[in-house]
């Protein structure tokens, strides 16, 4: 006999919380949900919508009746439960309905705030919380002129805004100076006033109203100090309160909101709770966020995995009053112990104020341009020390050297067919629809159903906006700490601490110690969980070509035809005339269709079916030519100039540099591809300053940069040191390559790694400790002597690695 | 039932990977998972017919190693959200050896052409 699990409020965190676990665990329970209002399960956050006549009560619902059907659930709509018995274990409805559980969920949300005066319970007097609340206010719309809003935070705002869509004279009283006094500053909040007067909304600010004017219906308000206005509508925007009446009768611990511990659990072991009602640690949460996250920490421990802990969220709040972009994270205001850098450009409705302590972000507010909004967050989440790029901070990440995918950085105003994602070719309104008629909420949803940004993703920040833009209202996705897939909840650096302290050898031993969800991962953390491997053991892990990208298995880089390429090593860019012949002779005999030279000064053989690929290997070996490997995540080429054995202007001899490196670093693997550069004089011509280490010679000695980036964003290089000698250059280059490879996500390339992890880290661990660096170097030279394998040698000839990979089964059908 | 051709042994397909059949001037995908249950699709992705057989196998599913969609090797379905359904043969295993059965799905996939 299953277990009965009972959920009080079919609302977005509760019915939340039983999608995570009919993910984990579909059979555990007989489910039963009990809802005050008459619908299923709706997106709360699109109310506004609904209220300004851009959506229908239709588009906004998350789980229809059907859902519930289909998952097993019983549903009561419109039965509001009154009473919980805890000693019998049941719960009893309004109507006399009741249910038993063994595990009890509340979800009962929050109520909004009725002010305590005169005249608050009128006809024509409203809050503006569900369903039921919109299509009283659009009733009342639909007839009459006048509607005063009570209350300039965001609800209000948006309720204001959406009448004066349904066309009525709207009138905002708020008690403060300032609107959303919680959410931006003084600065930021009067371009806002400004915007929404422009629009026909008028203010009464530091304004308290004292009783609502009528005998049946309202009429009219009065404020302090005399002031009457005319309002068949009021609003009352004032704040929500978690709803706690059901479990303060039941006698649990109840303070602000129903207190719960990291495990979503209420001080009765089996009663959980989620949601707006809860405190958690002090806090209570009205973001859907937070409560997403959970519910996916309830939902682990109701499927008695027991593991997920919820630890509290740092929310950032990420506005959108519609056609008004605003965003605000932590401590904005800033005080004696901090400094601020602002930008405020009037005329194109931009203000932007970054708060610093300690060279590290406490807090911003930004008004019109809030593409930023999300990077800003994860770098006040991470700590990050910004002083290296502090004069470039305000101007967003795309301008830390950027001069690739420039465009719009604003949703808001941006035409419907304009294209978003360049890389799959998807324009604002496929996001738009894809988002409200899927009921998406993360930008990881909008991937999977739109593709928009799952390439190069350029367009991300901009996709972000379009999200929030759309959900409106109090969505704000957080960027936590993300898992690695979707078949983990852990997150890169704790796989790979996991690796190291518990001396795990295998990918099946990695995925049964963190007792993963699927059989054998997927197509994105088994390779990551090879290469924490490889580079956590080298020499002492085996390789497991299964877990490797088909390019990496089979050593070579697959087109768009299932053909392959073929491009060997060229040490430097430096080529014999007997190379140069080889190359020439296998693409004669193999009738290679495209001879290039690449990007990377190589030559490249396109159009190579799999099963010729040793052959081809097997000539080039044989002229000294190995894999150059142009497929991998691991060092790809050392770009040189001719420096000064010939150039006039050289000042070392750069090519000698280039080979030297790359006959040191070849063949050990990284978190992603790894380009490097020397030039023979500031001049640079072999381009080091985009490269992941770039080296460019000076009269002196070389300068030391890293990471450069040439492609989708294009990033020059920060400069790390300017060393003497031939060696120093030497150490410090594996002693680079050796920190990325230990500390870098994989697919991380080093521009985006340096970014996270911040310019002073690796100044720390490279230069002020040169006894660091000098193990670095040592630990990533011993590796070496295990990775630097030709592949394509150790896969020819009859005794092969791997032969199957290469020959296909004939199979001759016979036609009796 | 001349319909079933021996094709392969089980052995000849490493586990959690794929072999490529040629039969018929048609490209077949056999694919092994980690139990050893075999599944036989055409080697092209609904998509943008990207060869199935060079994806990294995952459960009772394989990734295509040209744009990531993901198909069922049961069924040849993509996982939603995303959509198409790869061509899929009926198999069976025994005694270790791989038997298929194409007629009438040859004829299904000149058809599609």
């Amino acid at each position: 006999m299953k277990e009965k699990l009972v959920l009080v409020g079919n609302g977005m965190a509760g019915v939340r919380t039983l999608e995570e676990l009919l993910k984990i665990e579909p059979d555990l329970y007989d489910i039963t949900v009990f809802g005050s209002e008459p619908h299923g399960n709706y997106n709360r956050i699109l109310l506004s919508p609904v209220l300004a006549g851009e959506k229908e009560i239709g588009d906004i619902m998350l789980n229809d009746e059907n859902w519930y059907q289909e998952n097993n659930i019983k549903l009561h709509t419109g039965k509001e439960v009154v009473e919980i018995d805890r000693r019998n274990r049941k719960v009893i409805a309004e109507d006399g309905t009741t249910a038993s559980y063994n595990r009890l969920l509340l979800a009962t949300g929050s109520n909004s705030v009725l002010i305590p005066i005169p005249g608050n319970d009128l006809k024509g007097v409203v809050t503006f919380r569900n369903i039921h609340d919109v299509t009283t206010i659009l009733e009342i719309a639909n007839k009459k002129k006048q509607a005063l809003v009570i209350g300039g935070g965001l609800l209000g705002l948006e309720a204001a805004y959406a009448l004066k869509q349904q066309g009525m004279f709207v009138t905002v009283v708020h008690l403060m100076d300032s609107l959303m006094e919680r959410q931006l500053d003084p600065e930021a909040s009067s371009m806002l006033r400004e915007t929404l007067e422009n629009r026909g909304i008028q203010f009464l600010m530091e304004t308290a109203t004292e009783a609502l004017l009528g005998e049946d219906e309202v009429w009219g308000a009065r404020f302090k100090g005399g002031l009457e206005i005319a309002a068949d509508l009021v609003v009352m925007a004032v704040g929500i309160r978690p709803n706690i009446a059901l479990a303060q009768k039941a006698r649990i611990h109840c303070d602000r909101g129903i207190v719960v511990n990291d495990t979503m659990q209420t001080y009765d072991g089996r009663i959980y709770a989620v949601g707006e009602c809860v405190q958690h640690r002090d806090q209570v949460y009205g973001l859907v966020a937070p409560l997403f996250e959970q519910a996916k920490v309830c939902a682990n421990h109701l499927a008695q995995l027991g593991f997920a802990q919820y630890r509290g969220s740092l929310t950032f709040s990420k506005l959108k009053v519609t056609g008004v972009d605003l965003f605000s994270t932590g401590d904005f205001m800033g005080d004696d112990t901090t400094e601020s850098i602002v930008m405020k450009d009037v005329d194109r409705g931009i203000y932007k104020k970054i708060v610093l302590k300690n060279n590290r972000i406490h807090g911003a507010v930004m008004f019109g341009d809030t593409v930023d909004g999300s990077w800003y967050y994860q770098m006040l989440r991470d700590q990050t020390d910004i002083s290296g790029f502090r004069g470039q901070l305000l101007y967003g990440q795309s301008h830390l050297g950027d001069s690739g995918h420039g465009g719009a950085n604003t949703a808001a105003d941006m035409a419907d067919d304009v294209e978003v994602c360049g890389c799959n070719g998807v324009c604002k309104k496929d996001i738009v629809n894809a988002i409200t008629s899927k009921g998406l909420f993360t930008l990881d949803d909008v991937r999977d159903h739109t593709k928009a940004s799952s390439s190069c993703g350029s367009c991300t920040g901009l996709v972000e906006q379009i999200l929030s833009f759309t959900l409106g209202g109090d969505y704000s996705e957080a960027p936590t700490a993300k898992p690695l897939c979707k078949c983990t909840d852990y997150t890169h650096e704790e796989i790979r601490q996991t690796i190291q302290r518990q001396k795990l050898m295998g990918i099946r031993s990695v995925m049964d110690y963190l007792e993963y969800r699927s059989p054998d991962g997927c197509h994105i953390c088994r390779p990551a969980i090879n290469y924490y491997l490889m580079s956590s053991w080298p020499g002492e892990v085996v390789d497991d070509p299964r877990s490797r990208y088909i390019n990496e298995r089979a050593h070579a880089n697959i087109q768009k035809d299932g053909t392959f390429s073929v491009i060997p090593r060229i040490w430097g860019g430096l080529v014999t005339p007997a190379e140069l012949r080889a190359i020439a002779d296998a693409a004669d005999k193999f009738n290679v269709s495209t001879v290039k030279i690449t990007g990377g000064q190589r030559i490249g053989l396109y159009g190579l079916k799999k099963h010729e690929l040793p052959a081809v290997w097997s000539d080039l070996n044989q002229s000294g030519m190995p894999s150059g490997y142009a497929y991998g995540k691991s060092l790809r080429t050392v770009k040189t100039c001719v420096g000064k054995e010939w150039c006039r202007f050289g000042t070392q001899d750069s090519t000698s540099m280039g080979v030297r490196l790359e006959k040191l670093t070849w063949g050990s693997w990284m978190p992603h591809k790894f380009k490097m550069a020397v030039s023979g004089c500031p001049r640079n011509c072999a381009e080091a300053t985009i490269k992941d280490f770039g080296v460019v010679a000076v009269e002196s000695g070389w300068e030391l940069h890293i990471g450069g980036n040439g492609g989708v964003r294009v990033r020059p290089t920060e400069l790390l040191c300017k060393v003497k000698t031939d060696q120093e250059v030497v150490e410090h280059c594996c002693a680079f390559i050796q920190l990325y490879r230990e500390d870098a996500h994989y697919l991380e390339r080093t521009a985006p790694w340096i970014e996270r992890v911040g310019m002073v880290k690796i100044r720390q661990q490279l230069i002020e400790d040169g006894g660091n660096r000098k193990a670095l170097s040592d630990r990533f030279l011993s590796s070496q002597k295990f990775a630097q394998k030709d592949p394509w040698a150790e896969r020819t000839g009859d005794a092969g690695f791997e032969t199957h990979e290469f020959f296909p089964l004939e199979v001759k059908v016979s036609h009796e | 039932m001349s319909d079933w051709i021996e094709i392969s042994s089980v052995d000849e397909i490493p586990p959690l990977g794929a072999r490529v059949v040629h039969a018929e001037e048609m490209e077949i995908a056999l694919f092994r998972t980690a139990n050893d249950e075999i599944y036989a699709v055409r080697d092209r992705c609904p998509h943008k017919e990207g060869p199935l057989s060079q994806g990294i196998v995952h459960g009772k599913r394989v990734t295509c190693p040209l744009h990531n969609l993901v198909l069922e090797l049961s069924d040849g379905k993509a996982v939603p959200p995303d959509e198409g359904c790869a061509l899929v043969y009926p198999i069976k295993v025994e005694e270790s050896r791989v038997w298929i059965k194409l007629q009438g799905v040859a004829s299904k996939i000149k058809g599609s052409k």
